[in-house]
């Protein structure tokens, strides 16, 4: 039996969507538009267990880096509660709030807008660690050198600034920004995203590398799900706000359950299907804005019709446990 | 005169919409010349698809970008020619190249907003895109606008053709793109990585409209991305750039079961289903060179296992094999019979 590291029991987070320049240039024009409230994230469960690591996939908009801001403390929760190594988070005490925050580090889906541009790398890296005294100020140098050569950085290039580097190493520059203060779990949210092919690879064996070296946990957000496979020991699946599916990987994979899931991974693409024949989605992909009632997925699913008494239009499948550590939210299952 | 070394002019000429021969765009900049486009040959036949793969910064959109007229200062197209359904376009004013876009040929961009102008409603954006290139009726050109969304799979065409860009997805948008380059049913259409910010789902969405495109209304079309598995699944041939150069070139089964070239292999042996889970992947080491940096010799030569003395210079474009589509720039290329003796 392990133990958890992190338990979400009911979490939500909505956002009053005010409207941009160009909503509101159009709105003068007579384009109906208002105000409306995102359901970011809708009620979600999620365990996440010492040393595991925990894929996080879904389309767009559908709420993954949401949840992992509100993961790390980025976001207060709008509702529900959160538990760290098996204590309500409300109830901490300041100093046990600050080393959680300290303990559970986020790596962001764009390495240039989250590396201060004025900052040079020893500061980007150095400079946390100092404050929250894990170092002392004098030490800082060595230190960084230190966290520098684990990402494989070369630390003569800690006086320069962050445009100076390539996408990849800017990419290990954020995965050092987030070790230096010694995290045992990591949110990387779309961390390899932005790189390219060859470099991403060379990336993902750091995280490999480094969760056999330090034993971190990870909450590892991906659009990419052969990345995900690869990594993770239990992927979630959410869609507009809601998980819709938890499974060990292999299972999930081989054996997906939710139609989501089952429609999410006929549309992967893979280096042996050749000259495929694509097909077209049925009806329109909603908006986070407007979600559709019941089952979200109702207007998309194609056994939606074959669930009696229109109860995927009307009646939210709740997750529920069909085998051992797995979760579906499907009325099928009933 | 230019020499068109290792172009063979006249078998596909008949069909190919589109012949590329020893393209070179330049940029000139103050740090110095940047070989974005280096003798670049390719051609497209009616409705097939190309797959152009390669790193950023590799010269694919750059590429694309000569074919469409769309090089500005400091770069310039300084060799080479560009032949549109036998025609040479190489020298045309901008007066000529803006007739022949949005008409004969159309390009999308991983930006839908490169298209799409956010304070014009979508309905006038689309009627000014045909009446640009023919005169007729507003009415008739509202109803092949309609027609045009519809095709894409917009839902309820009439009322998001009053609506402004910014009221659609991201993948909305980029179908609203798609639609305007349809509306003049091009010969051929360049898209520069129209999926990469899409989800797999939309992405298949949009797939399965550009194929349907092709197969029937013969289009050309080239696609630029770095996802081999979607070429994959969509292109008939494949080019790899790498450094401005297509570094292999081929069949999309043939390249991609049976790649020649070290960058090539790299790549696809890199790619996580092919490597046993949770264990490190294969990788490339270092990362891409500079262009202003590359000197004579193999661009890939830094990053290279196979590297001898020999790829100090340029590396002719070859075809080791029997199949002589299948050509390779690279001394020391992946052939057969050292599978055979590895395997
Ligand atoms: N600060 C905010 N204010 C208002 N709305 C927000 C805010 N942050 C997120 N949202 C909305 O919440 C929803 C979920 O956003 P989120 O960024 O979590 O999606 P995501 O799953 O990470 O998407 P992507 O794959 O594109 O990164 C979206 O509709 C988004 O527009
Ligand atoms: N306006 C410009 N000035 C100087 N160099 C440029 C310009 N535009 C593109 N380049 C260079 O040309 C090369 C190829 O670019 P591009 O075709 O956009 O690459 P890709 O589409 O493969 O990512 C890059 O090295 C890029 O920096
Ligand atoms: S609950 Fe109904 S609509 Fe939702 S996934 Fe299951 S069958 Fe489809
Ligand atoms: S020419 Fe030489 S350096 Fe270049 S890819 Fe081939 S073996 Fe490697
Ligand atoms: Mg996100
Ligand atoms: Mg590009």
């Amino acid at each position: 039996m392990s133990t958890s590291l992190l338990e979400l029991k009911n979490i939500s987070k909505r956002f009053e969507k005010k409207l941009d320049i160009a909503g509101r240039f159009a709105r003068s024009l007579g384009a109906g538009l208002k105000e409306e409230t995102v359901h970011a994230v809708d009620h979600v469960d999620l365990t996440i267990n010492k040393g595991e690591v925990v894929g996080l996939v879904g389309e767009s908009g559908c709420g993954k880096s949401t949840l992992g801001r509100v993961v790390v403390g980025l976001h207060q929760q709008s509702e529900g509660e959160k538990f760290w190594r098996g204590k309500n988070v409300a109830a901490m005490t300041a100093d046990e709030k600050r080393a959680m925050q300290l303990e559970a580090q986020m790596i962001f889906q764009d390495p240039y807008a989250s590396l201060n541009p004025r900052y040079r790398v020893e500061n980007i890296i150095g400079e946390a660690p100092v404050v929250h005294g894990i170092i002392n100020a004098k030490d800082k140098s060595a230190y960084v050198a230190e966290v520098m050569q684990r990402v494989g950085l070369d630390p003569a290039l800690s006086r320069r600034f962050p445009h100076q580097f390539s996408g990849g190493q800017r990419a290990r520059i954020g995965i050092a920004r987030a070790l230096a203060v010694k995290p045992n779990f990591l949110v990387c949210d779309e961390a390899v995203a932005a790189l390219d092919v060859s470099i991403q690879a060379q990336v993902l064996n750091l995280f490999i590398k480094l969760r056999e070296e330090l034993n971190l946990t990870y909450l590892f957000i991906s659009h990419d799900l052969g990345v995900v496979r690869h990594l993770s020991d239990r992927v979630v699946i959410m869609y507009l706000g809601r998980v819709v599916e938890t499974a060990p990987a292999d299972e999930l994979f081989t054996q997906p359950n939710h139609p989501y899931t089952q429609g999410l991974l006929a549309e992967v693409p893979s280096l042996t299907v050749r000259k495929k024949d694509f097909v077209a989605i049925k009806g329109e992909i909603p908006s986070p804005l407007n979600p559709p009632t019941g089952c979200h997925f109702h207007p998309r699913c194609p056994h939606a019709a074959s669930v009696p008494g229109n109860k995927c239009k009307t009646e939210q499948p709740l997750l529920k446990q069909i085998a051992v550590n797995r979760f579906s939210a499907c009325h099928l299952n009933q | 005169m230019l020499v068109f070394g290792n172009f063979m002019p006249g078998i596909s000429a008949m069909s190919a919409v589109l012949q590329v021969e020893n393209l070179r765009t330049h940029f000139f900049t103050k740090a110095g010349v940047v070989k974005a486009v280096d003798d670049v040959s390719f051609s497209i036949d009616k409705g097939q698809i190309l797959g152009l793969v390669g790193e950023s910064g590799s010269g694919k959109s750059m590429t694309g970008y000569s074919i469409m007229g769309l090089i500005d200062s400091p770069g310039r197209v300084i060799e080479g020619r560009i032949v549109l359904n036998g025609q040479d376009v190489t020298g045309y004013s901008a007066e000529q190249w803006r007739s022949l876009r949005g008409n004969r040929v159309a390009m999308i961009f991983q930006d839908p907003m490169m298209t799409l102008n956010p304070v014009l409603r979508i309905d006038t954006q689309m009627i000014e895109a045909i009446t640009a290139h023919e005169k007729i009726t507003r009415e008739a050109a509202r109803a092949r606008c309609r027609n045009a969304l519809s095709q894409v799979g917009i839902p309820s065409p009439d009322e998001r053709l009053m609506a402004y860009p910014h009221q659609f997805s991201g993948g909305m948008r980029q179908r609203v793109a798609i639609a305007i380059a349809l509306l003049n049913k091009p010969d051929l259409i360049i898209c520069d990585e129209p999926t990469t910010a899409l989800d797999v789902t939309i992405q298949g969405q949009i797939l399965y409209e550009m194929q349907k495109l092709c197969r029937e209304s013969g289009t050309a079309l080239m696609w630029i991305t770095h996802d081999l598995s979607v070429v994959a699944g969509l292109a008939d041939s494949v080019a790899v750039m790498y450094a401005g150069k297509i570094v292999e070139q081929g069949g999309t089964a043939e390249l991609l079961d049976h790649p020649l070239h070290p960058y090539t292999k790299g790549l696809l042996d890199s790619v996580p289903s092919r490597n046993v889970k949770g264990r490190p992947l294969k990788q490339i080491p270092g990362m891409t060179p500079s262009l202003l940096k590359i000197g004579n010799g193999c661009a890939f030569r830094e990053r290279c296992m196979r590297r001898t003395n020999e790829c100090e210079v340029a590396p002719p474009f070859t075809s080791p094999e029997l199949n002589a589509s299948h050509k390779v720039r690279c001394f020391h290329p992946h052939v057969s019979t050292e599978e055979a003796l590895t395997a």
